[in-house]
């Protein structure tokens, strides 16, 4: 699960780990209001989506407005507010339909010294959280890692124990960070560490972590996402959910137990675990068609449970076909099959549907179909499956 | 010949008295396996269809002899339940469980080390020696006693792959579901080890998918220390990035975890990579042939 910066900047400051003063602002007004109250002669304005790369992003609105910039004024506050709000917002990350900005974060200026870059991830190697940093701040740790010979700096912690203070002092002396700061970054570090066992984190980025001209070292940028398994024990932070940044259908099967994501391709797919989902998305590929989505259905599923995956795939107004590829094991072919007859009389089907069935009670399946009068294209295997939804849309 | 599990494997269910417990309790009991007991927290004393049912796992272990055991409890409490059959104990859990949540998992994988035990999982189908002992959720009939090994970050792929070993007429040693998640209990490299020293394995299939470096570094292991015949499929050659495809571990982040970089470690380890899933069996036997030629 992703939150917006200001959120994490809020979870921040709750822990203990050093932000600047900000607002947040869903009008031109308060944003206004925000600069006046910060006090300071500088402030910046960050509009807030779940995505990088805002600085350089622009508005579809005006090309010229950037999701990041530097305000002298309340007025300007306001301005620069107002070119962002409701408009949308598009940049690296969030592909060409860019995302609507609903809140801007109105944050003090700071006297910057330095920028580095910090982050925490599972190492999933050395199965244990790690802490890494980099001199390269600002730029994007991906192409530090590719294009820079700058290193980047790991250490490994254990979640019960938390980062250990040698740790930072090994980290701080291979990033210069010298004197007063060392103490600065052990309170920062360990903090942050500690922060992301206790909340769950699957990820926590700051980049750029800055180091200010007083030697102190603040989070000028913030990036959290969770565990989404134990957000049962994280309510706090799942109350941070903005079901405004994520895609509709992909919510509307979350409801429904059902593991969706959705696509640019023309072929629909309906599958039983999430390798197989994959793998089905890779053969129609492979046979020259584009799927529409990744569906699991899951093992569980009810009747109910299908039929209404049926129906979010069919919503799509892209979809020409539809496969579904079902290898039973808990999932029963007979479930599927009286959820097609099901989906078929409620919603039809008015795009060729191709069927694969394998598995736990497919000989029942197959009769259920054979006896409704659904219009099906039956197919034997992977391969026969995938070459003939390629052919019904004449991929 | 198998690994970890055979005829004579005793099993327990952790959570037999839930309703995905009991119901796989009986899938495996009519398959064959030896299933001694279950261990629900306060129901010890009772059973179900006549196997009876303890309140510790330690309870379970001294009463019936069991060496493996399957976890169908809640994710909040499989932590707990893996941390306990560890204590007992036990050779060979397979946590069938999903949605644990990794920082669990990173206690665990701590203590799992210098243990005498195996996990198999979280979030995993479980294992099966065809004809003799099934832990697991898997279709039974599916599988073919033989010689192949197979092992999957995946299930119903494993399905599709045992499927498609049995229609060329091969059949299985031992199949492994590891599990879809970031950290699980085992390794393609662990198991590469078992099928390597089994007798009974004469040519190992490994089912990856996008995420992590597992099959990158599997494939290393491979080079240097494999000498049977082994064949891949890497599934999500076609995931976009940054996106979680249903496994908690199977996402593309940072540029790290594609399947190209997975199946280029493949080949230049001298393994059969299939082109297409439907093509799993199909490079088991260009495998095996390459091997023989």
């Amino acid at each position: 699960m992703k939150i917006h910066e200001f959120q994490a900047k809020q979870l921040f400051a709750d822990a203990g780990v050093a932000v600047l003063e900000n607002r947040v602002a869903t009008t031109p007004e308060d944003a206004a209001k925000a600069f006046d109250e910060l006090g300071s002669a500088i402030a910046v304005v960050k509009a807030q989506i779940h995505a990088g790369g805002r600085g350089k992003g622009t508005t579809k609105e005006n090309p010229d407005q950037h999701g990041v910039q530097l305000v002298r004024s309340a007025e300007e506050a306001r301005e620069v507010a107002q070119q962002l709000l409701g408009k949308t917002l598009v940049t690296i990350q969030t592909g060409e339909e860019g995302k609507v900005v609903n809140q801007v974060l109105v944050e003090q200026g700071c006297d910057i010294a330095r920028e580095l870059y910090l982050g925490i991830v599972l190492d999933r190697a050395s199965k244990m959280p790690v802490l890494m940093c980099s001199t390269e701040g600002g730029m994007e740790i991906e192409k530090v890692a590719e294009e820079t010979p700058e290193p980047i700096f790991k250490e490994h912690f254990d979640p019960h124990f938390g980062l250990q203070g040698y740790q930072v002092r090994k980290l701080c002396s291979k990033l210069g960070i010298v004197g007063a700061s060392v103490r600065s970054a052990d309170r920062f570090m360990r903090t942050l560490c500690r922060l992301y066992v206790n909340l769950d984190c699957s990820l926590a980025e700051i980049n750029p972590l800055v180091v200010t001209g007083a030697g102190e070292l603040i989070a000028l940028d913030a990036k959290i996402s969770f565990d989404s398994n134990a957000m049962y024990r994280q309510k706090a932070v799942a109350e941070y959910r903005d079901l405004s940044e994520e895609e509709p259908t992909e919510i509307r099967a979350g409801e429904a137990g059902l593991s969706y994501i959705k696509l640019e391709g023309n072929i629909a797919c309906l599958v039983n675990g999430a390798g197989l989902a994959m793998a089905t998305m890779d053969i129609i590929k492979l046979h020259g068609g584009e799927p529409a989505n990744f569906l699991d259905v899951g093992g569980g599923a009810d009747k109910s449970q299908v039929t209404e995956a049926f129906r979010i795939l069919l919503s799509d107004p892209n979809v020409k076909a539809v496969l579904v590829n079902i290898f039973g094991g808990i999932a029963r072919c007979s479930t599927i099959a009286e959820a097609i007859v099901a989906a078929s009389k409620e919603v039809g089907f008015e795009v060729p549907l191709v069927v694969r069935l394998e598995g736990t009670e497919v000989e029942e399946g197959r009769r259920i179909l054979e006896e409704s009068d659904v219009e099906i294209i039956t197919a034997t295997d992977l391969t026969d499956a995938a070459t003939k939804v390629c052919a019904a849309i004449g991929a | 010949m198998s690994i970890l599990i055979n005829k004579d494997t005793k099993v327990i269910c952790q959570g037999i008295t839930g309703g995905a417990g009991t119901f796989h309790t009986r899938g495996c009991r009519d398959y064959g396996t030896q299933m001694v007991g279950g261990v629900t927290p306060g129901k010890g004393g009772q059973d179900v269809d006549g196997i009876p049912v303890f309140d510790t796992v330690q309870d379970a272990v001294d009463a019936t002899g069991a060496n493996a055991t399957m976890i169908f409890v809640p994710a909040p409490f499989t932590a707990d339940a893996i941390l306990e059959a560890v204590d007992a104990g036990i050779e060979t859990i397979a946590a069938i469980t999903e949605g644990v949540p990794v920082l669990d998992m990173v206690r665990v994988y701590e203590v799992l080390q210098g243990s005498g035990s195996t996990l198999i999982g979280p979030n995993c189908p479980g294992l099966i020696t065809p004809g003799e002992c099934k832990i697991g959720i898997m279709p039974g009939y599916i599988h073919t006693p033989g010689t192949v090994g197979i092992m999957s970050r995946s299930g119903t792929l494993t399905y599709e792959a045992v499927w498609q070993t049995s229609n060329v007429g091969l059949g299985q040693s031992t199949c492994v579901g590891l599990g879809g998640d970031p950290i699980v209990g085992t390794s393609f490299i662990d198991l590469f080890k078992l099928y390597e020293a089994d007798a009974g394995t004469e040519a190992i299939m490994m089912i990856g998918e996008i995420g992590g470096t597992a099959e990158e570094e599997a494939a290393a292991y491979v080079a240097e220390h494999v000498s049977k015949p082994v064949a891949a499929f890497i599934a999500g050659r076609t995931a976009p990035p940054g996106k979680r495809m249903g496994h908690a571990g199977a996402i593309i982040s940072g540029g790290k975890g594609t399947a190209v970089e997975k199946v280029k470690a493949l080949e230049a380890a001298g393994i059969e990579v299939a082109e297409s899933p439907a093509d799993m069996g199909a490079a088991l036997q260009r495998a095996i042939a390459k091997h023989s030629g």
